[in-house]
């Protein structure tokens, strides 16, 4: 055990050294010439910053796109899915709460038309995304409270829309808040 | 959804086709040939120089044991330290308190042992501190630790009588410098420029579009989730892992992620192959273990594809599948194809939340970690499945009556009771842990603990079951994923997961490792037309069939009152 012990600790510190000194600030480095400079990408709004592109944020109110159901209620310093299960009947009496809370907000869709997203809460409880057909259905709502044409809505959507990658991988997806700020820089 | 398909279909084969030559240089690198990161040579001697180390001096097997158990519990009493009081040292920008000796035993266990499961969440029960001087630091050396003792096992597989089984310390320093910090360093670089945090910054205050305060934590992220996948550690920076759009932003990231999880343990494979030369024996365990993983893809692909019937009674459409804990980035097929690959192997990491998939999902999860096998973590996948190989050896000797061989050696009684041991410690930990927690919540449900047993659970039911049995699977198999409805954060979880967690590790480390170093001892006995052939698909069936065998007969009872009951009552 001796024999070993010395080597234990000279080589622990001189591995803390090079991977958990050195390694992570050759990263932050190169981390400064990224989009956002290692901190973050921010989406600014007349000027202030309104939020991270990669992360999800609260949207209530009907003149806006709402996104996802969240179990941490978008704290972005505490991140956190439902964790319930898929038989949990307490967890079913929740969904069916927001499906109705939907349809009163949304009285022009059809149940059978909601997304499973829309009434589901994401993983991480910061899901900055919706799917084309999550934002789409939103049209209606969003359409009558701003009054502006329903086409011209639809069509921010497809303009917002990331297709796949290289358009073969993975789903298409809609940042919810870059289509926010654009619905907010359509009305000038 | 056809992209979706696509996506994972071109991640499995990307990993192959990286994998071949990956083994290769490995092989290469342990052989002490030439490579092209040769330049990492000057680094590996001043590392060697200020330990007072030779790296040529070889060691026999207990050596090797010695020198590992020693820096591992060294770096066990450092992290616990650290974590206890973490609040007061350096890079604490968010003022996070010290955890408690509960939660610091469970989680320096955790992560000394490659698994990491995280009874904490980072954003608050972590320093950049302990982030990258303790766990990313483990998350290197644990992984190294892993491969190192493969090595030895490779080492002892060469068909010459010998005692002299290479440096601990070289294998160690070997694999980080040309393996683990190469590839992690290209991970990092890649994960940085799509929109993860790099720098060391604490929390910013933001106000929303709608005009909420967020506070929005962040860090030096990118550098820790790159060896997080890479060594099967599955630690990740923030609380909900891979599934944080800064942890893993977009489905490039995830590609990169998925591949770097199972990557190196496929890799290992070959690299036996190239090692021994012999490529055959490699192609069988390989697909032997492909075969596995493959059974367990197609049900929870389609699971999660196919939605949640009782959302489907709701009256709304699925098109996205089921999306109770997933992100949109990712969609159902790539958090399915996640869930599997990050069990097979030990990592341990998620992109969707494993507590609310289906249970079909839940139980191929768990049914991969029981086996623990399929490819497995980075080095020790490998020793497990070795311990499967002498079992096969050894049954199939008896079946066809002669003195079974494996590799020239004969398998004598000592090594099959080592070897019958670790295969019956895995389901002996998981069931006996589970049985007692079930026990106390059960008996005990009120009983004066911080947190009562009564609240341990975040569903009713069968599924509430699962969330224990999950726990302890996870915990003995390394793995580190976990149903987070489970309240872990306790000292009942904590002190008993940490437990299973430590000899889940190290008795199945050490087995291999003497049984290997006893075989290399004996005679070589030279291949005759009386010799079992292993390099042969009808000793990958054989193989197949004991580890079905073993993991079915010990683990079907408790799943089938867990997922497997789950599945029928869901209507």
């Amino acid at each position: 055990m001796k024999t070993y012990l010395l080597p234990s600790v000279k080589i622990t510190i001189i591995l803390l050294v090079i991977l958990s000194g050195l390694y992570p600030l050759v990263i932050a480095g190169i981390g400064k010439f990224t989009p956002g400079h290692g901190d973050g990408e921010t989406i600014e709004y007349k000027g202030r910053v309104v939020g991270y592109a990669n992360e999800g944020q609260k949207f209530t109110k009907d003149k806006y796109f709402w996104s996802r159901p969240s179990a941490a209620n978008y704290q972005a310093d505490a991140g956190v899915g439902s964790n319930k299960g898929p038989s949990n009947a307490d967890y079913l009496k929740d969904v069916k709460a927001r499906i109705d809370t939907f349809l009163k907000h949304n009285p022009d869709v059809k149940r059978e038309e909601i997304p499973a997203e829309l009434v589901t809460a994401s993983g991480s409880g910061l899901d900055p995304d919706l799917s084309p057909a999550g934002a789409k259905v939103q049209v209606p709502r969003v359409a009558k409270v701003r009054d502006i044409p329903a086409a011209q809505v639809y069509k921010l959507i497809d303009d917002n829309t990331e297709q796949p990658l290289l358009g073969l991988f993975g789903p298409p997806k809609v940042n919810v808040l870059k289509l926010n700020v654009a619905l907010e820089e359509l009305k000038k | 959804m056809n992209t979706e398909y696509i996506g994972i279909v071109f991640m499995y084969l990307a990993t192959i086709a990286l994998a071949i030559p990956l083994g290769k240089y490995i092989a290469k690198v342990f052989k002490g040939e030439k490579t092209w990161l040769g330049f990492m040579a000057p680094l590996e001697k001043l590392i060697f120089k200020f330990s007072g180390i030779d790296p040529n001096r070889e060691m026999n097997w207990k050596q090797h044991l010695k020198a590992l158990l020693t820096v591992n519990l060294l770096w066990l009493f450092y992290a616990f330290f650290c974590l206890l009081f973490q609040g007061h040292l350096p890079l604490n920008p968010d003022n996070n308190p010290n955890q408690t000796p509960d939660l610091a035993f469970n989680t320096a266990l955790s992560f000394v042992t490659n698994t990491n499961l995280q009874d904490y969440s980072g954003e608050s029960g972590a320093t950049y501190y302990t982030q990258l001087f303790v766990f990313m630091f483990l998350h290197f050396v644990s992984a190294a630790t892993g491969i190192a003792a493969m090595m030895v096992v490779f080492k002892a597989m060469k068909d010459k009588i010998t005692d002299k089984l290479g440096n601990f310390w070289d294998f160690l320093v070997k694999s980080i410098t040309r393996l683990l910090l190469p590839i992690s360093f290209v991970i990092a670089v890649i994960l940085a420029f799509n929109g993860t945090p790099t720098s060391y910054k604490g929390k910013d205050t933001v106000i929303t579009l709608q005009g909420d305060t967020v506070h929005v934590s962040r860090g030096p992220a990118a550098a820790m989730i790159a060896i997080k996948q890479a060594g099967t550690n599955g630690g990740g920076w923030f609380g909900v892992n891979s599934a944080h759009p800064f942890e893993n932003p977009n489905y490039l990231t995830n590609i990169v992620e998925n591949i770097s999880i199972i990557l190196i343990s496929i890799s290992l494979v070959f690299a036996l192959g190239y090692y021994l030369n012999k490529k055959k024996l490699a192609w069988v365990i390989f697909g032997v273990m492909t075969v596995g993983f493959l059974i367990m893809i197609f049900p929870s692909v389609s699971a999660e594809v196919n939605g949640n019937p009782a959302i489907a009674h709701l009256g709304i459409s699925q098109p996205g599948g089921s999306m109770e804990g997933k992100e949109v980035r990712f969609g159902p097929a790539a958090s399915a194809y996640w869930g599997i690959t990050t069990t097979v192997t030990s990592n341990g990491s998620v992109n969707a939340m494993h507590d609310s998939m289906m249970p079909v999902s839940g139980m191929a999860q768990m049914f991969d970690m029981m086996i623990n096998a399929f490819y497995g973590g980075v080095g020790v996948g490998y020793l497990n499945f070795y311990i499967f190989m002498i079992i096969a050896v050894f049954i199939s000797g008896l079946m066809v009556g002669r003195t079974p061989e494996f590799m020239g050696r004969k398998i004598e009684a000592r090594e099959m009771k080592i070897a019958s041991l670790i295969a019956l410690l895995h389901p002996f930990l998981i069931l006996v842990g589970t049985a007692i927690a079930t026990y106390v919540l059960v008996h005990f449900p009120n009983a004066g603990w911080a947190t009562k047993p009564s609240a341990w659970l975040n569903n009713p039911g069968f599924h509430g079951f699962s969330e224990m049995l999950y726990q302890y699977t996870s915990s003995s198999a390394n793995n580190g994923s976990g149903y987070g409805g489970l309240t872990a954060n306790n000292i009942f979880w904590n002190v008993s997961t940490g437990l299973v967690i430590f000899l889940g590790r190290f008795l199945p480390i050490i087995g291999p490792v003497a049984i290997a170093g006893i075989l290399a001892n004996k005679k070589f006995v030279p291949e005759s037309a009386g010799t079992l052939k292993t390099d042969t698909a009808t000793f990958g069936i054989m193989i197949f069939a004991v580890i079905i065998i073993v993991a079915a007969l010990s683990f079907f009872p408790a799943l089938t009152l867990g997922p497997i009951a789950e599945h029928f009552s869901i209507k």
